[in-house]
């Protein structure tokens, strides 16, 4: 089994040729995707936990403090001890809930981010699910997280955790245009919906750079529109602990309040692997043509600390604006997005439309 | 027509919400029943209470120097000024000059109380925002201030520093440094302060035009303080009846006319600046003297009637004691600011949306154990 | 106006006042039945307008119980303190000013609470801080009498 750290592909073809010599055709795939079932798993689990640290140090280091430092290293296992924690919780049982929609819930809005993160290209040959539809699938699943978001607060049998579920519902299902909208402005430049394409299409140049004025701008909006869609930063309305209706996932405790908690985060991980990308090029490594000494030192690095490093930048973003603002009101959430972001959206549409065609694009 | 009225009767139900005792952003313990209809606000009852320890009554059987102790527990955030209060009817009542340093000392404690107040106004303020990084912020800076407090008093928070007819203590020998390095600090801070709230789109949005409070409603319900000179009030009792050394001071009165949200919010953030302006003036010419001069050790105020109001952090903070001779008092009344400014909480919230209260409420700044004494 | 102009404003307007001097404020009692008439002229005529209620205590002299009213003018800046009395302790009334000076409302709220006067005309004349199931008297009163408070 040939482990070359640029190219996984011969790394994953091995595998695959192991398991089609020794079991059946069927076995050998159900095996594939039970390896593959497990690792995503792995890797959601433990990069779920991971951001929770990340951000609570992140948050520290904003607001001149610490952070968590005791438990481990550098406060290490501190997630590790919040899960052995929330394990152990109580789970309240709700009478006048609805048992099995209250119970369906964490569990439907995990679903649709495991979905999405199987599409994502992690390096080169790393990449679960190549659908030639690779955007559309995301978008697609991750909005069947609001259903779990909705069955949630209407289940709940409280007025307020419906209020809260359906504020959350109508920000999601806004905010969608602008994300679909931003990424088919990059999909118009690529030519294709399919991401590993895209990501090969990027090898000598980034689309932020290819695509210049449209394709920062439509970066801009689809950073704005996503941080809204994970309900996150300072679109946090639904869920904010000062003000008055207390969101959601009030009346879940113990393991299911994690599950909502970690799908927030992972959300989060989801969208800023995507936007890494369609707009910084995924796991290509930063090429700046006709500097060939400075291009090889940059393929020194293995793809996948490409693909997470920029993931962390702009995971870094998201992070610093939640410290840094207010929050907004639900009107003023609702009218951003379809008063300014929808018509920036569509002006963009036609831009880059018009310069792809023009050829003015690098 | 039955199905009309009953329509009618859905879309008019008021359904009703309680912001309880235990709430973030209550400030304290007060509950807020509020009637809404949809995000709308029809009513907002506040119920007091839960923090009345009876303070007045318990005056009755205290002498004046103890009744000192019981004012910083009223606004604690302004306990200086409410002990600066009670000294200042005593001393009138008794007919007593204190020495010039002692009007000093108190204007400057004062002072850096009022700083310190608003600081921790503006923290919460942006707390309540959803920007908790402000909390932070602020609380880091004001520690700064309560350690000066407590090298010269003793304590950072409840100083029953005054005492008829002086202070306990002189000052520290290092509080003229500190105070001036103090106030180099926090006018870089301030700025900062600045470009992470104030200027800030999002917060604007949510405080301009919310909670409108007009001049003739403030001077009605008795609104006093920043919020009251938030609406165009004219109210600073250092400017109208000045006490201490503030009629020596130049500074400005902070008057706004726009009468929201982020007109009251506008009015603290300069009056930060003006206490600095008066401190600046004060902190180089402290003269030399007497920190006490020297009283009898039983007190008896003279029969009669005596009132002294001074500018506290919130408002018209006022003492009204009536005596009969004796060594205590026969009623002392606290007249609180942050009681007259709840009041008018109703008036302003309604028509906003249930989004906005904790806005209004934190631009109000009330603080409950002044509220319920 | 000073205080000498006033005081033969408040007589013209109610000649049975009592009017006191001190140091710091002209001090008028005025018969119960006359408040409302006499603080709705000093609020709205245009030489004295009396706009600023900046103080409302009730008071238990041991025989009587009074409420003081501070006023304030904030176009002249003159001062007057109005104060009624009455020695009916079973069933204290006075007239409500809450139309005239909003502050009033919370305020004669809190008088009722604490000294069991009641205020005609009042929009909502109940306790504000006290719970009436645990405490039945009103505290305020020299003749207030708890098991619960231990006297030094």
């Amino acid at each position: 089994m040939a482990f070359n750290i640029y190219d996984l592909t011969s790394f994953t073809q091995s595998i695959d040729k192991a398991l089609y010599s020794v079991l059946p055709p069927f076995w050998a795939v159900a095996t594939e995707m039970l390896i593959i079932g497990v690792a995503i798993l792995a890797f959601y689990a433990v990069v779920g936990l991971y951001l929770v640290y990340a951000e609570r140090k992140v948050c520290a280091f904003m607001q001149n403090r610490v952070g968590p430092n005791r438990v481990g290293p550098y406060g290490f296992f501190q997630t590790i001890a919040d899960l052995i924690k929330l394990l152990f919780k109580e789970l309240v049982h709700i009478k006048s809930a609805d048992q099995l929609l209250f119970n369906l819930a964490p569990f439907i809005v995990i679903c649709a981010s495991f979905l999405a993160i199987a599409a994502i290209p992690f390096a080169k040959g790393l990449h679960a699910i190549d659908l030639n539809i690779g955007i559309f699938y995301v978008i697609a699943v991750s909005s069947t997280g609001v259903i779990g978001i909705l069955l949630a607060g209407w289940s709940s049998n409280n007025k307020y955790s419906l209020i809260g579920a359906m504020r959350s519902g109508a920000q999601i299902v806004s905010y969608e245009l602008s994300v679909g909208l931003s990424l088919i402005t990059m999909v118009i430049l690529s030519g294709s919906m399919q991401l590993s394409v895209i990501v090969e299409n990027q090898a000598n140049g980034w689309y932020i750079f290819k695509g210049h004025l449209p394709a920062i701008i439509s970066f801009l909006v689809f950073l704005v529109a996503s941080t809204a869609e994970t309900n996150r930063g300072p679109f946090d309305l639904a869920e904010a602990e000062s003000e008055l209706t207390a969101g959601f996932h009030t009346e879940y405790s113990g393991i299911r309040f994690a599950f909502f908690f970690l799908a927030e985060y992972m959300n989060m991980f989801i969208v800023a692997s995507i936007a890494a990308t369609v707009f910084w090029g995924g796991w290509m490594p930063l090429h700046i043509g006709g500097w060939a000494a400075f291009n090889h030192i940059m393929d020194f690095i293995p793809p996948f600390i490409w693909y997470i490093g920029k993931t962390a930048v702009v995971i870094w973003i998201m992070m610093w604006f939640k410290w840094t603002f207010p929050r907004l009101r639900i009107d003023q959430l609702l009218s951003l997005e379809w008063k300014y972001l929808l018509p920036i959206n569509l002006v963009n549409v036609l831009l880059m439309a018009f310069i792809v065609l023009m050829g003015w694009h690098f | 027509m039955t199905e009309k009225l009953i329509q009618e009767d859905i879309e008019h139900e008021e359904y009703t919400i309680n912001m309880g005792p235990q709430h973030p952003s209550t400030h304290g313990v007060l509950r807020l029943v509020v009637s809404l209809k949809g995000e709308i606000v029809e009513r907002v009852e506040p119920h007091c209470g839960y923090i009345h320890r009876g303070i007045e009554k318990m005056c009755e059987k205290l002498t004046y120097p103890q009744i000192i102790h019981l004012t910083d527990r009223l606004d604690y955030l302004s306990a200086h000024m409410n002990n600066h209060a009670v000294c200042l009817c005593v001393e009138n009542a008794l007919e007593i000059e204190v020495p010039e340093r002692v009007r000093y000392i108190r204007t400057i404690m004062d002072e850096l109380a009022r700083i310190a107040s608003h600081e921790l106004w503006w923290c919460s303020f942006g707390m309540d925002l959803g920007g908790l990084t402000c909390f932070f912020y602020g609380l880091r800076d004001r520690e700064k201030i309560l350690d000066i407090f407590e090298e010269t008093c003793g304590a950072r928070l409840l100083l029953s520093y005054n005492t008829p007819g002086g202070v306990m203590y002189d000052l520290h020998p290092d509080f003229q440094k500190r105070v001036k390095e103090f106030i180099v600090y926090f006018r870089k801070k301030i700025k900062e302060y600045d470009d992470l709230l104030t200027g800030n789109v999002i917060m604007q949005q949510r405080t301009k035009g919310i909670g409108f409070l007009s001049k003739e409603d403030a001077i009605s319900y008795g609104v006093t303080g920043p919020s009251g000179r938030g609406s165009g009030f004219s109210c600073d009792v250092r400017k109208h009846r000045p006490y201490g050394m503030y009629h020596k001071t130049d500074f400005k009165e902070i008057l706004r006319y726009e009468g929201d949200t982020f007109a009251r919010y506008i009015v603290r953030m300069d009056e930060m600046r003006e206490s600095m302006n008066i401190i600046e003036q004060l902190i180089d010419n402290l003269p030399e003297g007497d920190f006490a001069v020297k009283m009898k050790p039983i007190i008896r105020l003279p029969e009669g009637e005596y009132y002294q109001s001074i500018e506290a952090a919130r408002g018209e903070f006022g003492v009204y004691i009536i005596s009969d001779g004796n060594k205590t008092p026969v009623r002392v009344k606290f007249r609180s600011p942050n009681f007259c400014n709840l009041s008018a909480l109703d008036l302003i919230s309604r028509k906003q949306k249930i989004a906005d209260l904790v806005a209004i409420g934190g631009s109000l700044d009330y603080v409950i154990p002044d509220i319920d004494r | 106006m000073n205080n000498e102009e006033l005081k033969n404003r408040v007589l013209t307007l109610v000649p049975e006042s009592i009017i006191t001097e001190n140091k710091q404020f002209l001090t008028v009692i005025v018969p119960p039945d006359k408040l409302h008439k006499l603080a709705e002229e000093l609020r709205y005529s245009e030489d004295t307008v009396f706009d600023y209620l900046f103080c409302l205590s009730g008071v238990d002299l041991k025989d009587t119980l009074m409420v003081v009213y501070h006023l304030t003018s904030t176009v002249y800046y003159h001062d007057i303190v109005l104060k009624v009395n009455t020695t009916d302790r079973i069933n204290p009334q006075f007239d409500t000013v809450s139309d005239i000076w909003r502050t009033a409302d919370f305020n004669e709220r809190e008088v009722y609470d604490f000294f069991g006067i009641k205020f005609n005309n009042h929009p909502d004349m109940r306790r504000i801080f006290l719970d009436e199931t645990t405490i039945k008297g009103f505290p305020f009163r020299k003749d207030y009498v708890d098991k619960n408070i231990i006297e030094r």
